[in-house]
């Protein structure tokens, strides 16, 4: 591990200015994530700034009947907090579902949003990847690309997006709440992460030195009371997703009143299913309407084949996953 | 060239006081440091789960964990949780159920154990708890969720279960 200095200071304010006056420094919250690239060499920043005594711990009401999430709330106490898990089930479940019980006590809320990918190539500083380095190549393609990504990638990084949180959150339309060297803004969830593009270095729309500050919960509708999350993985806990998806559903009469679709594991950010859900508005809340749904949604799919395993897999195993979710939450057997 | 910084920690009820190079993790601290070797080292990746501590009474991974962010910070490691000579509840129950082998990711598994325990007691749920607003009730698809963060290579898992289990509703 390269040396690296420790700073810990009293305000947002000041750990926003260190870092912006510094390209070499990062922040330190939960730290499960960072520590370990640190030990690999993925990233070796000179200095680290510790937020985990400045950035909230609370979770508050806001006046609009939503919630305010301090960046600083370990993700074992999101997902216990008794209105989160009345309010918004999915959000709860997505968290439950990742990590261990430990690393959920470590990891923030603003931490897990900004985890990065856990494609091998770019944990391994002696594969070439465009992520660590935008003059490298991607090792992912033709290679070991069982867990990467079906929808929205591009030539330069197939990876795909680790957090379950977020996934959940880009389905009910959170809004993160970030403090940067000009200010305070919200961005929408939806527009947080980015897609690779021609710059996979960078997984979200932040400037070096934006520090996250809370993640905010809009109302609960009753979609999003009638919620969950359904994760698909090689075992059946402490893996990362090959699929998941975050579902919210209202259905009046038969009819499918609102729904909202989110889908992780599947893009290099997650992947609000806007087509689905267009499609499935007004429609009866049956099997052969969801099914119809996601295959529209699909049609933009591009999986990667490779000799070392490909992931067109993904593309049943996404329709299954979401038509079951949708049927349980229709009242069906999931 | 390194600046070390200073901080204390109390371990097992022992306050200590050293300098530290920024790099080092808890689970170097306490091992090569202050010489605690009851708390192991598995894969250092947080991965594997033997270096679980109670921090501030909360289990977490002492090998994910800079000692200097944990300044003042009290650590309860397997050899801590006794109390005058008498083994602690989820030791007991290990041993009388035979819940390890080789026994290196025993200390990691009883301060996991102890955690998930008191978690569970505080009412907050699992990926496998049906209803996410009822009550939990710690039964062996609990505590294998639970657990699943610690990892045995021998494969001790299912009488860890029954210990977990034992010392549970205890």
């Amino acid at each position: 591990m390269r040396p690296f200095t420790y700073a810990r200071p009293d305000a947002a304010a000041d750990a926003v200015a260190t870092l912006a006056a510094d390209p070499d420094a990062r922040f330190l919250a939960g730290g499960t994530n960072l520590l370990d690239h640190l030990k690999l060499g993925v990233v070796e920043p000179t200095q680290l700034v510790d937020v985990t005594g400045i950035t909230s711990t609370e979770i508050t009401e806001l006046d609009d009947g939503g919630l305010r999430i301090g960046a600083g709330v370990p993700n074992s106490d999101l997902a216990a907090d008794p209105r989160v898990r009345e309010r918004y089930p999915a959000v709860a479940a997505a968290i439950l579902a990742g990590a261990s019980g430990q690393l959920r006590n470590m990891a923030s809320t603003g931490g897990n949003l900004l985890q990065r990918t856990r494609c091998a190539y770019f944990a391994d500083p002696t594969t070439p990847c465009t992520k660590r380095d935008l003059s490298q190549g991607c090792s992912a393609r033709g290679g070991w690309a069982r867990y990467h990504a079906i929808l929205g990638a591009s030539e330069h990084c197939i990876a795909t997006h680790p957090s379950d949180l977020a996934v959940a959150l880009v389905a009910l339309d959170a809004q993160v709440q970030v403090l940067g060297a000009d200010g305070a803004r919200t961005i929408p969830i939806a527009a947080f992460h980015r897609l690779p593009g021609d710059d996979p270095t960078r997984d979200t729309v932040l400037a070096h030195g934006d520090l996250v500050t809370a993640v905010d919960l809009p109302a609960p509708t009753p979609a999003v009371a009638n919620s969950t999350y359904r994760k698909v993985r090689d075992r059946a806990s402490y893996a990362f997703a090959l699929v998941s998806a975050a579902v919210a559903l209202e259905v009046r009469e038969g009819t499918v009143v609102d729904v909202r679709i989110a889908l992780g594991g599947v893009a290099h950010k997650p992947w609000r299913a806007t087509t689905a859900e267009a499609a499935l508005r007004g429609r009866p809340a049956t099997d052969d309407e969801f099914r119809a749904a996601i295959a529209a949604e699909l049609e933009a799919a591009e999986p990667v084949e490779s000799p070392l395993g490909g992931n067109a897999y993904k593309i049943p195993l996404v329709t299954g996953t979401v038509v079951s979710t949708l049927r349980g939450l229709a009242g069906g057997v999931a | 060239m390194t600046t070390t910084i200073p901080m204390s920690i109390t371990v097992d009820g022992e306050r200590h006081d050293l300098d530290v190079d920024p790099r080092t993790t808890l689970l170097d601290a306490l091992r090569e440091r202050l010489g605690i070797t009851t708390t192991k080292k598995g894969c250092d990746h947080g991965q594997c789960g033997a270096c679980t501590v109670l921090l501030d009474g909360r289990r977490v991974l002492s090998c994910l964990t800079l000692a200097v962010a944990k300044d003042g910070a009290h650590v309860v490691t397997a050899d801590g949780l006794a109390t005058d000579g008498e083994l602690h509840p989820v030791t007991e129950a290990f041993l009388a159920n035979d819940a390890y082998q080789c026994g290196y990711c025993t200390p990691g598994q009883i301060c996991s154990a102890v955690g998930a325990i008191d978690e569970a007691r505080r009412g907050m749920p699992s990926a496998v708890t049906a209803d996410l607003a009822a009550d939990v009730t710690l039964d062996r698809s609990e505590i294998a969720e639970r657990m699943s963060g610690n990892l045995c290579r021998c494969a001790a898992y299912v009488n860890i279960v029954s210990a977990v289990e034992e010392a549970a509703h205890r």
